[in-house]
């Protein structure tokens, strides 16, 4: 293991970050030394890819400066922070499906004219000598299209390889990697460390961190917890400041009764996407739905819900079997689903509060066709009463709210629909952390109240906390039923890291 | 709900979010209101130009053939505001027109002529509709693709030729007058009343506004995307075919190249009416009142003696920059 | 070789065996189809709409739409052909570099309104369409550029060369080899594709959206501007009202046949020339097979519908993923 450099690489001061209002990283200071691999760890939305994301010229800070190699420097751009050679992974691979591996290996790097030729040749060379230093069969020849999220990553990778950047930042680079791809990304990392560069390292898994990163920084609720080196923490040491507040904290209070059995899939299929999933949901029963991203759990309460329904298997509601073709099918067997994506599938941005509360009960609000005024603006006060829904006027256009009450509002047009099943899909994602313990506390009463709960969430803490029971998926399939008495952090990860892809000392981790 | 926690609810948002703008602003930066301020404008400057612009009546007589494009501009401010757009009703009038024209020749009667004429324009619609929501193709190539192919179709049907010797009772429906109103305008009035009220007090209207906003949101809460703009389709090949009879009555004959050249009247008269390109966003006000902007700026052009050639500049000019402005209003007003 | 890869070849290959079968078709029907003469008057067709589909073509490659090209078209030469007429004794490489330059301004305006603004350029390009046309109108007084006004060399370019092969055939090829050349080897050219296949990738790839779409908007209106030159030497005329309108759908119609994606990032020179071919094809066979010309357009019309489908069945991995239910 090389030593840290005398002076820091990249020394960011006082860096905030808002979002329409809403701020997302408040005031960080961090340093990355010359030659280190710097971990940032943090919970769903503390705010460590954004902070990736600014120093990849991606997103701008709303205050703060970042001084590299001692000077002040100005990332305005993704081309700017190629100049000044620093290279994001995205966690997402980022690709031109239509062209080939190797042009997707270097299309857009900095240097060179815009007539400047272009050799093929070199071009194949150069891209499967980058392949065969990751250890991957891939054809670079072939266009990008049909290639795996994990050879997508690999190419992702190799293009940061081919970069020559001093500062390269991986967020999240394993997620969809097999173990031995991800050793020789380790062994790639500490060679590249050992040429004087510099790694940003983001991942939830613990034992990764351990195995390679030499400092690692936490983030929390969009500010910088802590930096220290790794070894001088504790995995429990490094949850606590994570989650800030001890495991046990949110219990699940609605000691409700667990009825019938209210949904039923079975065998549910969509090719590429999942298979062969069958569970149960009771009423007044909270099921978790965990797993890492991409395992397929929204894929599932999309074909529930009829968005994108299952190619083969069936459901059940109430033990009758039904057609859920779309979604009004779905909304006619009392069946309601908080999307995931709320800026894209909950809200309508630019439409009054009111609308978008009202918007799945048009025969609520306009029982003839014509829309009754005074019926909708009651409906919106009792649910913002309800829900406590904090707004200014609810003429005001959804998008000016702040997350946490976009988010009650879509829940609040989902209970005017009076479920009996309601799917939730990572429902406090983007939220503050006071707002979360409402929404925990709605959620539990939900049940308490008779109604079957899927919960998809990639929070462990929120799925052991509110689950009577966890399912969890990995890879399109139920890997695992885990009753709450016998949930852990462990077994949850356990079931949702895919098999090969357990690692010989398993760790703890927030996925 | 007690007015104490109303006025808390209020008081916390200041917190939450950014204070509701006054009402007022609201209305100043809507772009019909911009439009509105221009067609006043637009009325002072001509006439002072010319006294024909003193005369109402000449220049509801001069709106006849820009209220063809106008009522079809009403359902495509729909189908726009819906996400989605319509370049074709242009050529469905000139084929639905045609269609008219060929089984009148036939020997049909005239009522028969227009049945069939309208019924090919819930077709042609249908048509493209189908392409959009069934097999999810894009609607701004699809109706290209069908503006070709339409147009061709009625010169398959008329070739380079007219068809006319309509009866007397069928020509000329620009010249029926309701007091000094034709008809025409009559039922351009009357369609945007309708129209307006559809979108603007019905559930459909809102779902509308809804799906253009967001699609995606659209589908998740359970709204109907497919069939409300399966509708959207059907009613524009439905109007294009009703506006294609009324050129045609105006003209008293068809030709396959009736209304050519449409499309960009269309279009111009929904943005100037400052509908959002995008979607979600728009009026029928806004489309009616920018009818009567063109019609000034039109007839003022013809009046002073501009031909209708080098109009072709003004009219590409104020479309760029109609589109430019709505989108910049949208974007500072909303974001 | 992947499927996907040999889909992709199999575009450029669909579209030679549609045309091999269509030649085959209707020289069956009509022997005399397949003839040196058809040969000859194909060749003759084409370069006009081939000239401009390179440029349309590149412009569809970067996900973006030009309708302006016919009007560029015809106000390229118009301006070429004021200063034949009112300027004979000016070398005649002055009137290419008219009308080339003025194609080339009108595109950067386009490309300009597009970036700028972020409007779909479908729309601006229907606004600019109008707006050049009425340019044109103003610029010739609405006034014809006669055959006598056009210089004899002009009209010779479409007649004979020193290879026996008319000049504007020669032309249209040396600009789709140019086309290959840039698009296959240049930085840009791949820019370009890349930029097409995924929008929002593109600047977090450190591409310049913003300078490469104003260039591809350009260099469409500058080739759109060589094709006025071409014009002007077939037909021998310039008429303000007629020259290039509806050209727009015709070079629609050859670069969509040709396998170009309206989704971007697909789409070759050869393909495009090969949808020239067959547009060119289907010109010829109309009269021969006693078809009359009013059909073309339809005909047009229908083959870019086609072509669509069948774009959006290739992408979305057959027909069954063209009507499986739902929005992933």
């Amino acid at each position: 293991m090389s030593t840290p450099g005398t002076g820091p690489l990249v020394a960011a001061r006082g860096i905030s970050k808002s979002f329409g209002g809403v701020e997302v990283l408040r005031n960080v200071d961090l340093d990355l030394a010359v030659g280190e691999i710097h971990a940032l760890l943090g919970e769903n939305g503390a705010g460590k890819s954004t902070f990736a994301k600014i120093l990849a010229g991606v997103h701008r800070p709303t205050q703060g400066t970042i001084s590299l190699a001692g000077s002040p420097v100005e990332i305005g751009s993704p081309i700017d922070a190629q100049r000044l050679g620093i290279t994001l992974i995205h966690q997402e691979p980022l690709s031109f499906p239509d062209l080939s591996v190797a042009e997707n290996l270097v299309i857009g790097q900095a240097g060179g004219s815009p007539l400047k030729r272009v050799r093929w040749s070199e071009l194949a060379e150069n891209g499967k000598r980058l392949m065969s230093l990751l250890g991957v069969a891939i054809d670079v020849r072939q266009p990008m299209r049909g290639l795996s999220i994990a050879d997508q990553q690999m190419v992702e990778i190799a293009r940061a390889l081919a970069s020559d950047s001093r500062l390269i930042i991986m967020d999240e680079p394993t997620a969809a990697l097999t173990p031995k791809e991800v050793e020789t990304l380790f062994v790639i990392a500490r060679r590249l460390r050992a040429e004087g560069r510099t790694i940003v390292f983001i991942s939830h898994r613990l034992e990764e961190v351990r195995a390679i990163c030499d400092r690692v920084t936490i983030f929390r609720d969009g500010e910088k917890i802590e930096t220290a080196p790794t070894a001088s923490l504790s995995d429990a040491d490094i949850i606590r400041r994570m989650i800030g507040r001890p495991l046990g904290e949110f219990i699940h209070r609605g000691t409700s009764h667990v009825g019938a059995v209210a949904l039923s899939v079975s065998g549910l299929t969509l090719p590429g996407r999942f298979e062969n999933i069958s569970f149960d949901v009771r009423k007044g029963e909270i099921v978790g739905l965990g797993g890492l991203v991409g395992a397929g759990r929204t894929d599932v309460a999309r074909a529930i819900f009829g968005v994108a329904p299952a190619a083969s298997g069936s459901i059940a509601v109430n033990g009758k079997p039904v057609a859920i073709r779309e979604p009004t099918d779905a909304i006619a067997n009392g069946i309601a689903f908080v999307p995931e994506d709320r800026a894209i599938a909950g809200i309508f941005r630019t439409l009054s509060v009111e609308s978008n509360i009202t918007a799945a009960v048009p025969d609520r609000i306009a029982p003839h066709g014509l829309i009754r005024r005074a019926a909708e603006k009651a409906i919106g006060l009792e649910q913002v009463r309800k829900l406590r829904i904090r707004l200014a006027s609810l003429r005001q256009p959804i998008g000016e709210l702040s997350g946490g009450n976009q988010q009650k509002a879509i829940l609040a047009r989902w209970l005017l629909s009076e479920p009996e099943i309601l799917i939730l899909d990572e429902p406090t994602r983007g939220i503050d952390i006071g707002v979360k313990a409402e929404f925990y506390e709605m959620i539990g009463d939900l049940a308490a109240a008779g109604r079957a709960i899927l919960l998809i969430s990639s929070e462990l803490p929120e799925l052991l906390a509110l689950s009577n029971r966890i399912l969890v998926m990995c890879e399109g399939r139920l890997t695992a039923e885990i009753p709450r008495a016998e949930a852990t952090q462990e077994a949850i990860m356990q079931a949702a890291v895919p098999r090969s892809g357990v690692h010989s000392h398993s760790a703890g981790a927030a996925a | 709900m007690s007015a104490s926690e109303q006025r808390q609810g209020v008081n916390q948002a200041g917190r939450e979010s950014a204070a509701a703008k006054p009402r007022w602003k609201i209305l100043l930066v809507r772009p019909e209101s911009v439009t509105f301020v221009l067609l006043i404008l637009a009325t002072i400057v001509a006439s002072h130009l010319s006294p024909f612009f003193a005369d109402l009546g000449f220049i509801l007589e001069s709106s006849t053939y820009y209220i063809e494009f106008a009522i079809v501009a009403l359902v495509l401010t729909l189908v726009i505001i819906a996400g989605e757009i319509d370049l074709s009703p242009a050529a469905m009038m000139a084929l639905t027109a045609c269609i008219f024209g060929t089984v009148l020749k036939a020997g049909a009667p005239v009522p028969l002529a227009m049945a069939a004429s309208l019924v090919s324009g819930l077709a042609l619609g249908a048509f493209n509709g189908f392409f959009v929501t069934v097999l999810r193709l894009p609607s701004i190539i699809v109706t290209i693709g069908t503006l070709i192919l339409y147009r061709g179709l009625a010169q398959v049907l008329a070739g380079d030729k007219s068809i006319g010797s309509f009866p007397s009772w069928f020509v000329g429906i620009d010249y029926r007058m309701v007091g000094i109103v034709p008809v025409p305008v009559i039922i351009f009035v009357l369609a945007s009343i309708a129209l307006g009220l559809f979108l603007g007090i019905t559930i459909y209207g809102r779902q509308i506004y809804q799906i253009g906003t967001s699609e995606m949101a659209a589908i998740h809460a359970g709204i109907r995307v497919r069939r409300i703009k399966m509708g959207l389709f059907l009613a524009s090949g439905l109007v294009s075919s009703i506006a294609g009879l009324m050129t045609a009555s105006r003209l008293g004959s068809v030709r396959y190249d009736l209304a050519s050249g449409g499309e960009l009247t269309m279009v111009l008269i929904v943005m100037l009416g400052g509908t959002y390109i995008f979607g979600g966003r728009g009026s029928i006000l806004g489309t009616f009142l920018a009818t009567w902007l063109l019609v000034i700026i039109a007839t003022g052009m013809t009046v002073a003696n501009i031909a209708i050639n080098a109009q072709l500049t003004v009219m590409g000019l104020l479309l760029i920059v109609s589109i430019v402005a709505t989108n910049w209003i949208y974007a500072r007003s909303q974001r | 070789m992947s499927l996907v890869r040999r889909l992709a070849r199999a575009r450029e290959a669909g579209i030679l065996v549609m045309l091999v079968l269509f030649s085959l078709v209707v020289g069956l029907i009509e022997p005399r189809f397949l003839s040196g003469e058809t040969v000859r008057i194909v060749l003759l067709a084409i370069p006009l709409i081939m000239v401009a589909a390179m440029g349309e073509m590149m412009v569809l490659l970067a996900r973006h739409v030009d309708l302006s090209i016919g009007s560029i078209l015809g106000f390229s030469a118009i301006a070429a052909g004021m200063v034949f007429r009112d300027h004979p004794e000016w070398p005649l490489f002055i009137g290419f570099a008219v009308a080339i330059l003025s194609g080339a301004a009108l595109g950067f305006v386009n490309g300009l309104i597009v970036t700028l603004f972020r409007l779909p350029s479908i729309i601006v390009t229907l606004g600019t369409l109008s707006l050049y046309r009425g340019l044109l109108f103003i610029l010739s007084g609405s006034k014809q550029i006669d055959p006598n006004d056009i210089p004899e060399p002009i009209i010779r370019m479409a007649q004979t060369s020193p290879f026996g092969i008319p000049w504007i055939v020669i032309i249209a090829f040396a600009v789709a080899l140019a086309t290959w050349l840039f698009l296959t080897f240049t930085q840009v050219g791949r820019q370009i594709y890349a930029i097409g296949s995924n929008p929002g990738a593109a600047p977090l790839r450190g591409i310049r959206v913003v300078p490469v779409t104003i260039l591809v908007f350009t260099l469409s209106g500058a080739l759109a501007g060589l094709a006025g030159i071409i014009y002007a030497a077939r037909f021998g005329y310039v008429n303000p009202g007629i020259t290039g309108v509806g050209f727009e759908f015709t070079v629609i119609a050859a670069v969509v046949i040709g396998g170009v994606s309206i989704n971007g990032g697909i789409g070759s020179v050869a393909g495009t020339m090969l949808g020239v071919l067959f547009l060119g094809a289907v010109q010829v066979a109309l009269p021969i097979l006693g078809v009359s010309g009013f059909w073309q357009n339809a005909i047009y019309g229908g083959i870019i519908l086609i072509a669509l489908v069948i774009d959006r069945t290739v992408r979305a991995g057959g027909i069954r993923g063209l009507l499986a239910r739902g929005t992933a």
